[in-house]
């Protein structure tokens, strides 16, 4: 296994940990160069100027789409008269496999914090929330007293080290259900409504939080800006071996020797992760197949674990990178099963909002129950396609349906045979001997 | 009647957001703190506090998860049943949960000692198979610690 040298030009999420990997409080951070970068775009920078530093670095968002930050960020409306503003951090962290925002949370809160900071310094915000999810409760302790912290040391509060700006960060804890994790759901679930997806448009950069322009970013890639505002674009483009800029989070769980996570530069593959950081495959498995990044995204095989872990190489091959927290699929795994698994999961957590998504995902999971005891109806696979073309990107109203069905069409893809040797021999009826 | 404590906490939520119905959730979680769940007397009289229709707080608490409509346990265990832990045989730990306590998923012990629910990935897949009793997490377990644990909470 690899050891791991962390330095700040080489890891800038995480070189602030020691080996034990304790809670670096403020004094820490501050030691060691923390909230400088957020003097520097107070004192020095243009909100203009601190977006299109974010545009050049090319930076995207780390909670599963990859859309670029700076993009989103542009789009926010620039009149003036739009005064009041929302910036939500979604720490809403629940898609199964994921387990980062949540190291960066109660590791290094601070640096989530700055990264706040200087976010709504750029988009003209004095008000941001973190949506955390209720189960994270050590998280939502450390955050409690990273904000506290912050504030006796005048980074929130009013007239912030004599800006004349105010900055107030609060933290929301929610109360279940997966589908919070979606922008438009996240916002109504914030205002205190049920967490049902919004039609877009309007976006919620021009109608979003009580109808004000909001900003939604995730915790990973809040937690990137101090550092690029530190060192600038080009140090943090030469961070990656890919196209994509910087670093990202990174994992392997499931049946490997040394399950975990790290930073890690974008375009290292597949196998480099889980052999040199994972350890390899637990004595006597081998791998079947792995999700590159949470359990919407599509199987892959042994065949693309070389691929290098960017998001278009990934979407290259079929899948998406996604929270880029892959997870093993070792071959004493039926994976009918496993894709069971799966979908009572989207179906238990879809908001019941559209039809297709609604009925359709528990139907698949009682199809796959029957495969799954070799009850199936020889009719099952056609269903089960024709199910994952209906529940599509496209035809419901969220991604919710689309992410479920992804980890069904590729197993089905893939491991074809599995589920038809779940079809109940009798049901094939011989239509010429009747 | 709302306690003295529940309405202080309801009406300091109430000003971290921008209006009273954003702070609905946050209402009904601080009763819930206080009382186990959330009854359909707890519903009216939070109502009357935040001053918003109770078919609104109605609405809200029926579609969260962790909003309990009925009485639970003094402790809740909260298994985690998605795909991580389904490999480290989360399946087997719900069956060895419910043959412990003698209950079923969603079910309470007629002691109203422990409450057995299922809970999507709790960010610990590199310590699984994991569960939560109240707010504590336990990583790496076998079935033989998962019953044990339980003599752990009265
Ligand atoms: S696709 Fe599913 S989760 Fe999304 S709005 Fe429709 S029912 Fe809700
Ligand atoms: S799958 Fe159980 S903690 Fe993530």
């Amino acid at each position: 296994m690899k050891r791991i040298l962390r330095t700040s030009e080489t890891h800038p999420l995480t070189w602030w940990l020691n080996e034990k990997e304790d809670v670096v409080w403020i004094k820490e951070y501050k030691k060691n160069g923390g909230y400088l970068a957020f003097e520097k775009a107070l004192k020095t920078m243009q909100p203009v100027d601190i977006i299109s530093i974010v545009q050049e670095s090319g930076l995207k968002g780390r909670g599963g789409a990859g859309f670029p930050t700076g993009i989103k960020w542009s789009l926010m409306p620039k009149k003036s008269s739009f005064d009041v503003r929302y910036l939500l951090c979604n720490a809403d962290e629940m898609e199964p496999g994921t387990y980062k925002d949540k190291f960066l949370m109660e590791k290094i809160p601070h640096q989530l914090i700055e990264g706040i900071l200087i976010s709504s310094l750029a988009l003209n915000v004095s008000k941001s929330y973190i949506f955390l999810r209720c189960e994270y409760v050590q998280a939502e302790r450390i955050l409690k007293k990273a904000i506290f912290e912050a504030t006796q040391y005048g980074y929130i509060g009013s007239n912030v080290l004599k800006s004349g700006l105010n900055f107030e960060i609060f933290l929301h804890s929610g109360a279940g259900r997966y589908i919070c994790g979606e922008e438009t759901a996240l916002i109504n679930s914030l205002e205190g409504k049920r967490a049902n997806p919004k039609y877009k448009p309007p976006f919620p950069a021009y109608v979003g939080a009580w109808g004000k322009p909001t900003c939604i970013n995730n915790v990973e890639t809040l937690s990137n800006i101090p550092s690029i505002i530190l060192h600038g674009t080009k140090w943090y483009k030469n961070l990656s071996k890919s196209i994509d800029s910087g670093t990202k989070m990174m994992g392997f769980s499931g049946k490997v020797k040394n399950p975990g996570l790290w930073e890690l530069p974008f375009g290292i593959t597949a196998r480099e992760i889980l052999e040199d950081y994972a350890g390899g495959m637990n004595n006597g498995l081998n791998l079947k197949a792995w999700q590159p990044g949470g359990a919407s995204t599509e199987l892959l095989t042994f065949k693309h674990i070389d691929l290098p872990m960017n998001f278009s190489t990934i979407q290259n091959a079929g899948s998406r990178l996604g929270t880029a927290l892959a997870m093993a699929i070792d071959d004493t795994v039926n994976i009918v099963s496993l894709v069971r698994n799966i979908e009572e999961f989207f179906s238990r957590e879809s908001c019941g909002w559209c039809t297709p998504c609604r009925d359709g995902l528990p139907w698949i999971v009682s199809i796959l129950k029957s495969l799954e005891v070799h009850q199936g109806h020889e009719n099952d696979m056609d269903i089960l396609e024709e199910l994952c073309c209906k529940l599509g990107p496209g035809k419901t109203f969220c991604a919710h349906a689309p992410g479920a069905v992804s980890p069904l069409k590729s197993a089905i893809k893939y491991f074809r045979s599995e589920f038809e040797s779940g079809i109940k021999k009798t049901s094939i009826i011989n239509i010429s001997s009747i | 009647m709302l306690s003295k404590e529940e309405e202080i906490d309801i009406l300091k939520s109430k000003s971290n957001y921008e209006d009273a119905q954003s702070s609905s959730i946050e209402a009904l979680k601080i009763v819930q703190k206080s009382r186990g769940w959330v009854s359909k007397q707890a519903i009216r009289e939070i109502s009357k506090v935040l001053k918003i229709p109770e078919s609104n707080l109605e609405e809200v608490a029926t579609f969260y998860s962790q909003i309990f409509r009925k009485p639970v346990g003094r402790n809740i265990i909260r298994y985690c049943d998605s795909v991580v832990c389904y490999m480290y045989g989360c399946e087997d730990i719900k069956s060895c949960l419910e043959n412990a306590l003698n209950i079923s998923i969603g079910g309470t012990t007629k002691d109203f000692r422990f409450t057995l629910l299922p809970i999507c990935c709790l960010g610990n897949c590199d310590n699984a198979p994991t569960i939560m009793i109240n707010d504590n997490t336990y990583s790496r377990l076998s079935l033989k610690q998962v019953v044990e644990l339980l003599e752990l909470y009265k």
